[in-house]
This record gives structure tokens, C-alpha cells and sequence, in this order.
């Protein structure tokens, strides 16, 4: 019998999955589990969802009916679109932040999964002086807590002018060292030689090569280091309060901006709050499976 | 040639066939190529080792030069002052209380998160129905910001009319000053951190507990092994490598804190008396509020070595428990 990994490396995720299923199935002695199991597993899932409903719960009431019933009812009141509007007037450049926000993540996001790719292609499949040292180097960068280099960083975008410009959050994260293993990982085992061989024998530059073989062939790892970087850099806080400031705020710092001035208007807080999560619910409704898949992933293959 | 792929070899029998179809571009078009083959590589790895020279390497080693200089926020670099930030910052109770408060929060939370984790992994890890669901349900808290988090979990644990205190109050237990008392203000933090981060690290130990041989756990039955004894004997010992992992990681990122504890009160000090400040906002009062890069960065310095030194020992206790709870099992299958 061959292991699931095995078929992973031969035949691909689609094969790997159905080989796991059919092992699950195959093996008799286990049975379903008892209600026990799901009874603890709804417990875990209504403490990672209540948080979020209490907070529409809170967005649709009024101050004074929070005060009154601090456990809200489970039934919401009628005042949601109220309090969102009231968001929306605040002074806290609402609009620009969601514009920044998105701005901010997709460029990251985007760059991240290109310039990723690139050196991942390199790293699984071309040969070069200093490959393995250069690659564990990528590897060990992952345990240097970066965060606090933020003195000389806020210099430098000093000198550069570019404090409260969107260029000074976004270019520190153009590309990841999680972003370049993950997809070294990836494309080991998910890009033929043949492919590449075939390639170069037709007059292909590695250019060439890597736009039209590597690329498409990672689309898969792609798309999850592409999502896992869209969530990372939308709840960003850290640099951003730092360098941007209340003048050109991302959606975390506006929520900070919300709290500072507002912080007596719960209803108000909790309304900013739902509306900037209610974007990341919409990627994840859509995309949860495979945010789900790659953490799994990561963690098999890292 | 069946390991790497070798361009120069296999690149050149159409060069070739090219050269003698135009004689006069040989040169070029096969020097070109093979600067290609030679420069490529390097060239595609470099974006990463560039950026992470400038924005990773450069600030984190430039920290201690700014840490021995006097360094106004709007000033810029002044005198060479040695060892004086540090001497200054060393004196103060509030770096102490940050560094306390840092470790606290970070044992406070990631105990039980990795204990939480393990459980819930262990419940997943059935042959369930509708999986997926389960699976997405327990990540569906990795998706709030943290700023997010700790906004709902500031009401939650608001001292008045907080929901928290409310429910206490319902079962006889007095109102708990979540942002008054020193730990009770750790343990509230430590809840958000958990709730963003339980569900994520469950994901990876349950994908480690797939990958465990399914053999090992029906040969345990036949021994007569329990259930909790399976998940002692082979479940944890197997997944240390996984464990290790999560465990640095989540040092890593615990001990510079911030986003949570900052956004626990409206002011963001970290509490009258400093109960919640952690050393990265401490960093951050120091140089923004105070306006003192210098020392700063001393600061930002010392969480470092820190970080450091409890990323190192963490690594070799972690691998002499892990080691420890596999000989028994070892044992066992060598009397067999």
C-alpha cells in the first residue's frame, strides 16, 4: 500500500486526498464518533463564533440598552444600519481606510505570491552555487523577530519622506521568507523536470520558462500563500499606526481612531468593528477550504 | 541529470541547429543564453535577499547603533552617549513591569492555547461527519484583526456592565477588575490571543496527527491501550516535531505582543499603572510618545536577546520532553 504522501508526490493533491479518504474508509475499526466528540466540538465552535455575534449583537443596540443589558439577547435590535451610518459620517476617514486596506493587501499579496514563486522556482528546480546554504538561510530568517528592527525602519521612511505613504507599509512586505519556502516546498514536487528540459530545448529563456511552466503549475500553493498574505497584511496594526498615522489610516487604525474619540459609543466601536471584519468573512465564506487546506499543508510539509 | 535539471546541456543541440542557420548572431544569442543559465537563478532569489538586507537585517542591526546615541524622534541623531540608554532604561520600573507583563501574557496564553489545541485536534482527528465544516468552524477567528478582537473582548471584560462580569455576577462571584488588577488584566489579554489563535494551531497538530501511521494506534488497541493512554504514548511523542514548531513560533510572535494589550483600553498606556504594557509598547512610548529613538531602541534591543535566549531554551526543552515521553513507548516496542 502506497502512503498518502507518496501519492502526493506522484500523482498530485487531487490523488493524495482521495487516497486519504479511501484509507479512512478502509480502515473498519474506526467507527463514527459518539455525540461526546460533537457535543465538545459545537462548544468550540459557538466560542469562536459567539465573539462576533456579540458584536453585531452590540452594533445593533443603542448606548444606553448596552448599559442596560450588558449580555445582550440573542435576538438583535433594529438599529444596525443606524449605527453603520454613523460610521460612516465619524470623523475617521472611513472610505480611504477601506481603500487603503484593500490597496495595501492586494499589492502585497500580489507581489508576495510573484516574487515568491520566482525564487521558489529557482530554489526547487535550478542549479546553482550556494542553493542549500542560501535556502536553510531563507529558513532561519522566519525566526528573527523583524518587528523590532521598527527604530531604523521608521528612520529610513523618514529620510525617504514616505512616513504616512502607503509605499512605506507596502514595501517591507514585497516578499516573505514563508512566502519563498512555501513555494519551494511547492514546486518541488509539483513541477517535472521534463517539463522545464522541454521548454529550454524550444528556445524558452528561463524567463520564459517560469511565466509559462512554474507559474501555472503553482497556482495552487499560489493561491493560498496569495490568500494567507491577503489576511495577514488586512490585519496588519503594528507598522501601519506607526508610519501611517491618523492621516492615512488602513482599516486597523481607523478602528483605533474609532475607539480614541468614540470610546464612550460602544454601538459605534462595534459597528466599525463588524464592518471591517465583514470583508474577511465574505474571503473566507469563499475561500475558507482552502485556507483550511493550507495550513494543513504547511504543516505536513514544514 | 535526474536530479537537477541542467540547462547548458540540454539547452544547447538547438542552439547549435540555430548557429548554422545564421552564422552571424551565434555569438551573441549563445553568450546571452548562457548568462541567462549562470545570472538567472541568482536573479530571481535576489528580491527576497535585497528586501530582507534593508527592511529586515539593516534595522534590526542599526538598532544598536541608534541605541547608543542620543536620538530625538523630530531631532534626529545626536551625541554618541555609549551605554547611558540602556543604563537609563534598566532603571526604570516600567521596563521591568513591561518585560513582566510580556512573559506573563506569553505563559498565560500559550499554555493553555497549545493544551486547547491538542484537545481539539485530538476531537477532529475522529472520523467525523461533514469535516470541513468543523474544520472551517474552528479557523473562522483567525480572520479578525487583532485590533477587532480586542475591541469585542474590551467590552466582554469591561469592568462595568461588562459581559464577563455580568455572568459572574448571575452565579454569586463578585465583579473581577479586568483592567484594574494586574493579572486578572494578563488573563483577559491572553483570551483574545487564544481565541485568534487556537483554531490556527489546531489545524497544524491535526494535520500532524494524519500523518501518524494508523497502524501504531490498532497495534495499541490489540495491546489493551486506552484511549487517553494512545494519545499520551503515541499521539504526543509523534507529533514533536509539529509541537517544537509551534511552540517557537508562537514565542516568536507572543513575546512582541502589541496589537491586543494596546487596544485594551481606549488610551493605549497599558493600564494607570502599567498593569497590561508590553516591551513592544513600551518600544513605542518610548520613541513615539517620549520621542526618544535612543532608547527605544535599547528596548527594542534587550526584547532581542530576549527573544533569543527563550527561543534557544524553549527549543532544548521542548526536545528533551519530547524525547523523554518517547523512550517509554521506544521501550515498550523493543520488549515486543
Amino acid at each position: 500500500m502506497t502512503s498518502v504522501p507518496a501519492v502526493r508526490q506522484t500523482a498530485g493533491a487531487g490523488a493524495a486526498r482521495y487516497a486519504a479518504r479511501r484509507a479512512h474508509v478502509s480502515i473498519g475499526s474506526e467507527r463514527r464518533p459518539r455525540w461526546l466528540t460533537y457535543t465538545l466540538l459545537t462548544l468550540v465552535i459557538l466560542a469562536s463564533a459567539y465573539p462576533l455575534y456579540y458584536a453585531f449583537l452590540l452594533a445593533s443596540s443603542t448606548s444606553a440598552g448596552i448599559v442596560q443589558h450588558p449580555i445582550p439577547s440573542l435576538i438583535p435590535e433594529g438599529h444596525f444600519i443606524e449605527n453603520v451610518s454613523r460610521v460612516l459620517g465619524a470623523d475617521i476617514k472611513f472610505w480611504q481606510a477601506v481603500l487603503n486596506s484593500v490597496i495595501v493587501s492586494v499589492v502585497t499579496a500580489v507581489s508576495v505570491v510573484l516574487f515568491s514563486t520566482l525564487a521558489g522556482f529557482s530554489f526547487a528546480k535550478l542549479r546553482f552555487r550556494g542553493r542549500g546554504p542560501l535556502l536553510v538561510f531563507v529558513i532561519a530568517t522566519t525566526a528573527i523577530p523583524t518587528q523590532l528592527g521598527v527604530v531604523p525602519l521608521f528612520i529610513v521612511m523618514k529620510n525617504l519622506h514616505w512616513v504616512g505613504q502607503l509605499q512605506a507599509v507596502v514595501v517591507p512586505g514585497l516578499v516573505t521568507a514563508f512566502g519563498v519556502f512555501w513555494m519551494t516546498q511547492y514546486l518541488q514536487s509539483a513541477l517535472p523536470y521534463e517539463l522545464i528540459e522541454a521548454a529550454r530545448v524550444d528556445g524558452a529563456s528561463m524567463f520564459r520558462t517560469f511565466w509559462n511552466i512554474a507559474l501555472p503549475a503553482a497556482r495552487p500553493a499560489a493561491a493560498m500563500l496569495g490568500l494567507f498574505t491577503f489576511v495577514q497584511s488586512w490585519t496588519n496594526f503594528f507598522w501601519p499606526m506607526i508610519i501611517l498615522g491618523s492621516t492615512n489610516p488602513t482599516l486597523p487604525v481607523a478602528l483605533q481612531l474609532l475607539q480614541g474619540t468614540y470610546f464612550k459609543d460602544m454601538s459605534l466601536i462595534m459597528a466599525g468593528v463588524v464592518l471591517s471584519v465583514i470583508p474577511l468573512l465574505l474571503v473566507f465564506l469563499g475561500a475558507g477550504r482552502q485556507l483550511v487546506a493550507g495550513i494543513m499543508q504547511g504543516a505536513v510539509k514544514g | 541529470m535526474a536530479t537537477t535539471a541542467t540547462p547548458p546541456v540540454t539547452g544547447r543541440p538547438p542552439r547549435g541547429d540555430d548557429a548554422s542557420r545564421r552564422p552571424r548572431r551565434v555569438g551573441l544569442t549563445q553568450r546571452l543564453s548562457r548568462w541567462d543559465v549562470k545570472v538567472s537563478p541568482y536573479l530571481y532569489i535576489s528580491p527576497f535577499f535585497v528586501l530582507f538586507a534593508v527592511v529586515g537585517l539593516f534595522p534590526l542591526l542599526y538598532t544598536a547603533v541608534v541605541s547608543v546615541h542620543d536620538w530625538g524622534l523630530l531631532t534626529g541623531q545626536g551625541d554618541f552617549v555609549g551605554l547611558a540608554n540602556f543604563s537609563d532604561v534598566l532603571h526604570q520600573s516600567f521596563f521591568w513591569k513591561s518585560l513582566r507583563n510580556t512573559l506573563s501574557i506569553f505563559l498565560l496564553s500559550s499554555v493553555p492555547q497549545i493544551i486547547a489545541a491538542l484537545v481539539i485536534a485530538a476531537l477532529l482527528d475522529a472520523n467525523l461527519r461533514a469535516k470541513t465544516f468543523w474544520r472551517m468552524g474552528v479557523l473562522v477567528p483567525y480572520v479578525v484583526a487583532p485590533v477587532a478582537v480586542s475591541l469585542i473582548f474590551g467590552k466582554i471584560f469591561a469592568d462595568q456592565s461588562g459581559w464577563m462580569n455580568t455572568l459572574l455576577g448571575y452565579v454569586g462571584l463578585g465583579p473581577i477588575g479586568w483592567h484594574t488588577d494586574v493579572l486578572s488584566s494578563h488573563i483577559a489579554i491572553a483570551t483574545m490571543v487564544d481565541f485568534r489563535w487556537t483554531g490556527y494551531n489546531t489545524l497544524i497538530l491535526l494535520a500532524a496527527m494524519q500523518a501518524i501511521p494508523r497502524d501504531l494506534y490498532e497495534s495499541a488497541l490489540l495491546d489493551g491501550a486506552t484511549r487517553v493512554r494512545q494519545f499520551f504514548s503515541i499521539t504526543i511523542p509523534m507529533l514533536r516535531p509539529t509541537l517544537i514548531f509551534v511552540i517557537i513560533t508562537s514565542t516568536i510572535g507572543g513575546l512582541q505582543i502589541f496589537d491586543e494589550p494596546r487596544m485594551f483600553d481606549q488610551t493605549g498606556m497599558g493600564g494607570n499603572d502599567r498593569q497590561w504594557t508590553t516591551a513592544t509598547m513600551y518600544i513605542y512610548e518610548l520613541g513615539w510618545t517620549q520621542r526618544n529613538l535612543g532608547r527605544a531602541a535599547a528596548v527594542a534591543w534587550l526584547l532581542f536577546l530576549l527573544i533569543l535566549v527563550i527561543s534557544l531554551v524553549n527549543f532544548t526543552l521542548t526536545r528533551r520532553i519530547a524525547t523523554d515521553s518517547t523512550r517509554p513507548a521506544r521501550r515498550k516496542k523493543a520488549r515486543r
